[in-house]
Order: structure tokens, then sequence, then C-alpha cells
């Protein structure tokens, strides 16, 4: 019987066969934990009796969820972070070095055919580039850094065959929030999605880590594509690991396949509370919208910027709306800088933060006031997540921020890329 | 193991999120489970802290737990004094933080327990008795690996006990904590 992705990486981790359903203990090749979770990792690693991290260039600290910090609880927190990643000499990334999930592959720790946990539920955010990785509690990660692995239920999959072209205008960002409104928000619980399809091929690496990010918002534990001449590139330029990728049998097993004919589609929304309350642009537009955010671990890459850049280059954002702008990592802001991405976002009247999540959790960074809607390119909306429960968040492409913010109202980007 | 209490029920059944149980607000500068306990299920229901007794269970439908992995989503259950949470389905992250912290989740038609309803569980007979309602409700078994992670008392005492994992039998890989 054949294997899917996901059953063949787990294979190798154990060390047998082995398909899905089964639980096996495997070895894991990289761990993280990010601010707002390792002070629990740093907690459960002690009483767990363990004295050093199982290898500490396998596992890595990222300060990005409120950083710098903007009061004495999360400054200690961040203190304590700070000393045990140096006292364990594991890789570590203070205040304003980026998002763990753009930092991990932008720096070559993580390569196709491994597998992965983080202490936050966007890990599968690595799935873009062929490599199991799935988002885990605090302890689960302490467990990992005391002994190099921790045990799965190797999950069943399910198939995404993408077909089609994306229409201008139309980005992976609305691909995915199509596909989550589709499933819901627990159509992938406990299972891993295998995205495929000319539509993915034809996908940058950048665009598919917007899609590999989200797949835990319908509840999967893995979201994975296959590896190409993309990935191939990608990945040389950011690692000097060796790595092999890992393809599906054509007899592999899934527990559902779904396709989907993308080449109608339309820019996307996701209305509040829920990532998978969409609906079709067109069914909002006219909304009015007090802030605007473009960045996070979903949608604050290069090409992001880029193209918020092409509608929002020569205009200006109108009166009484904000624009908050947060590169997903210090090296992208350094090319977004020298592209002139950013000089064409802050011409327009965006206000520039540190590299990291931004106000994505609600700590910091433009909390939003009561009544107020926020446009973000964000991967969640629920009540409070941007620290006010009375404000209302929209999710949409970085294409679909910048028309909004023009116009103060939810407005179709692609008018302005004709 | 039998648990008794009541049962405490939300105004939104469905895809109650970590965010819900335990807002960013509190988990990125709190770090004392008691302090963060009395925040527990906040934005959804700003007087739970104060209507929930000792004992009771939370009683909710499909998908709790889902989106963000913050640990302190089942530690501000477990800290506010709440026995079990029983729901149609959890997120996969939260149940397994859940059992890693010793709290047991517990899934079963909800639709059968109405708030303030008295219930009792048997862990390890798999029962819950709907006492009000004079009736025993039918629950999912749990998995071994997650009857060994709460007799063990979670997963710190597990890895502690055993000086690494030991779910399972049958391993081609050596585990072991690292000195």
């Amino acid at each position: 019987m054949g294997q899917t992705i996901i059953e063949k990486i787990f294979s190798r981790h154990v060390g047998k066969k082995v398909s899905a359903n089964e639980i096996v203990l495997a070895k894991i090749d990289f761990c993280l934990g990010q601010d707002g979770t390792s002070g629990i990792v740093i907690d459960s690693f002690k009483k767990m009796g363990a004295e050093k991290v199982f290898n500490p260039r396998q596992m890595a600290v990222i300060i990005d969820h409120s950083s710098p910090s903007p009061n004495e609880g999360v400054s200690r927190i961040h203190k304590k972070i700070r000393d045990f990643s140096l006292e364990q000499k594991i890789n570590f990334y203070d205040i304003g070095q980026g998002v763990c999930h753009q930092i991990v592959p932008e720096r070559g720790y993580v390569v196709p055919g491994d597998l992965v946990i983080g202490a936050d539920s966007h890990t599968c955010t690595y799935g873009a580039l062929n490599i199991a990785a799935t988002g885990m509690g605090s302890t689960d990660v302490a467990a990992c850094a005391a002994t190099g692995q921790n045990w799965f239920k190797v999950p069943a999959t399910i198939k995404f065959i993408c077909q089609g072209k994306l229409p201008l205008g139309v980005y992976s960002k609305d691909l995915i929030l199509y596909l989550i409104g589709q499933i819901g928000a627990d159509g992938a619980t406990y299972l891993s999605c295998e995205y495929t399809g000319q539509a993915i091929d034809a996908l940058s690496i950048e665009s598919r880590f917007t899609i590999a990010n989200m797949a835990i918002e319908m509840g999967a534990k893995f979201g994975i594509m296959n590896g190409d001449q993309k990935t191939l590139a990608w990945v040389k330029k950011h690692s000097s690991r060796k790595f092999k990728f890992v393809q599906a049998d054509q007899d592999a097993v899934y527990s559902k396949a779904l396709e989907f004919n993308i080449s109608q589609l339309t820019p996307q929304i996701a209305k509040p509370h829920q990532v998978d309350n969409v609906c079709p642009l067109s069914e909002v537009a006219g909304t009015p919208i007090a802030q605007g955010y473009i960045g996070t671990c979903t949608n604050g890459r290069l090409e992001d910027f880029a193209e918020a850049g092409k509608i929002l280059r020569g205009r200006k954002i109108k009166k009484g709306v904000r624009l908050i702008i947060a590169p997903a990592s210090n090296w992208i802001l350094k090319e977004a800088m020298k592209k002139g991405y950013i000089n064409i976002l802050l011409e327009a009247g965006a206000t520039l933060v540190t590299p990291g999540c931004g106000p994505c959790v609600g700590t910091h960074n433009g909390v939003p006031a009561d009544g107020e809607n926020v446009i973000s390119t964000a991967n969640r909306n629920f009540k409070g997540r941007m620290g006010n429960i009375n404000a209302f968040i929209y999710l949409g492409s970085p294409a679909t921020v910048a028309a909004a913010v023009i116009e103060g109202k939810i407005a179709d980007p692609r008018k302005y890329l004709k | 193991m039998l648990l008794t209490g009541k049962a405490r029920k939300f105004s939104q059944e469905d895809d109650i999120n970590t965010d819900y149980i335990i807002s960013g607000r509190y988990k990125f500068k709190i770090q004392d489970p008691q302090e963060l306990a009395t925040h527990v299920m906040e934005d959804l229901d700003p007087n739970f802290f104060q209507r929930r007794q000792d004992g009771d269970f939370l009683v909710a439908g499909r998908n709790f737990g889902c989106g963000s992995s913050r640990e302190q989503a089942p530690q501000a259950i477990k800290y506010a004094k709440i026995n079990a949470v029983m729901a149609k389905s959890f997120a996969r992250i939260f149940y397994r933080n859940a059992f890693n912290i010793g709290l047991p989740l517990i899934e079963c038609d909800t639709d059968q327990i109405r708030e303030n309803d008295e219930l009792s569980v048997d862990l390890a007979k798999g029962v819950v008795a709907n006492i009000t309602q004079n009736k025993n409700l039918a629950i999912k078994p749990l998995p071994q690996v997650m009857l060994t992670l709460l007799a063990d008392g979670g997963l710190v005492e597990h890895i502690r006990k055993h000086q690494g994992f030991a779910l399972e039998e049958k391993s081609n890989i050596k585990n072991q904590i690292s000195k």
C-alpha cells in the first residue's frame, strides 16, 4: 500500500514503515518556542529533571509576539527566556529579528523531509517547503528539548487539488480563505492537508507559506506541499543542510480528495469573529474600516509589501484611517527598503513597526478602539484577538488591505491593478 | 476517580478558541497560573470566574480549544478548579495540552446537558451520569496514551518518572532524557 507524504516522513523518523492512525514515538529534527510560550517550556523542562537541551543546534527561541516589551510583566518573561537561551546555547533571536515562522526557514534551520514541532500553532507554515511541521503546547516542546523526540498519532490526509490559475488581484490568501470557508474551522481536525495541483505549483514559495500557515485554521495538524524547482532554489539559498524531497506514492490512501478550479476565484474576506466565516469581498464592500494591518507570519513577506505598494504608490491613506505595517523579519525589512516598497508605503502614510508579530495578538502596536473595524492580513479574527473585545476584525490579502485604507472602507483591490 | 459537579455552558457552543479561554492580553504578561485563572473565559463571558464553583464542568459543542497553542488555556481552566471539559469534539493542540497538564477532557453528546445540571464522571469506567436528568451518557473512550499520561499526573511527571517517554514498548528509538 502506498504512502502519503506525512506517512513517509514519519516512517523515516520512527525507523519503520508506519501508516495513518498509528501512535508512534518519533525523532524530531527541530523544535522552537516564542515569547508567549517559552516561559512554560523552560518551567516544564526543568521540572522534568532535564539539564541540557538534547542538541542546542536543533532548537530555537524567538522573541516576536510582544517585542520590544510593552510592560514589566512581559519584560520578566523575556529576561527568563533570554537567560535560558544563552545558558543553553540554543539558537536565540531577540526583539526585532522577526516572526519565528519567517526566521526558522529563512535562517535555514529546516529543510524538506524534516519533522518539526513548535510551541506556536502556526508552525505548520514550513509545510510549504515539504516539511512536516506542527504546533504543540509548551510542555510537548519541553519534552522534545529534553529527549529529542515526541509521540504522535500519524494523521490521515486530505488532498486538496487546486486546478486553474489565480486571476489578477486574487492571491494565495484569497485561495486559503476560500478553502477554509468551504471546509470549516474543524474540517481537517487531526488530519494532514496535502495541497497539490497546477494552481499551487504556479505559486511562489512566499505565497505557498501563506497557504500552509493557515492549515491550523481548519484544525489540521500539517499543511504540506510537494517540493519542486522553486522549493529547491529557495531552500538552497537559505540553508546548507542536505535534503531529499518526499513525494506521495501514486497509490497513497487519502481520507478525502477535494478538487477545486480556482480560475474564477474573486477576493475573499473572513468576517468577524471566525476565520471560516468567509465570503466574497463583494458581499462586504463598503464596510467602514478604521485600521489596516499588513504583516504577520501569514502575509508579512516581500511580495506582500510589493503588492500593497503597487496599489498605494502615489496614493494616500484616507484621513482618519491608519495603516500599520510589520515586516516578518529584519531581513525582509532590509530587502523591502532596498526595493523601495517601504518608502512607497510610508509616503502613503503607513506606520512601520518592529519586525515581529506586530498588533496581531493584541498586546501592543495598534489596539483598536471600541466599535472599530480592522482589516488585516493576519490569520485570526477572533473577538478580542487584537486586544479589544469590542472591535471587529476582517481578514484579507495585502492588496485588499491596501485598497481598504485608501477608501476607508472594504474595496475591491482589482480596480487599482488594471 | 469519580468527579462530581455542575455544568457550565456558554452563549457560544462551537469553536470556543483558546483566545476566549485566556486572552493574549493576559497570557503574555502573567506567569502565575492562579492569577491567569481569574481571567478564564473572560472574553466570552466576563463574569465567568465569579459564577463558576469549584468542581464545575465546562460544557461546550464542537471544536473546543481551537486556535493558538497556548498551554495557558488548559492551565487557566485547571487552576479555576474546573473538574474537566466536556465537548462534542476538541481541537488537537488543546487536546494534547490538557492531558499533558492533567486536565481531563471528555467527548460526549453535550446536547444532553443543560446549564446547572449535576454531573458525575467516572473516568476509569468511562461513564458520565447526568444526575439532574437521571440518565447516563456514552463517552468516547480515552486512548491508552492519554490514560497513561493522566495516571502519571501529566507529561512532566511522566518524563521525570521514566527519564524519557514510556508510552509504547515497540519503539526502535532509544529514548532518554538529556543530562
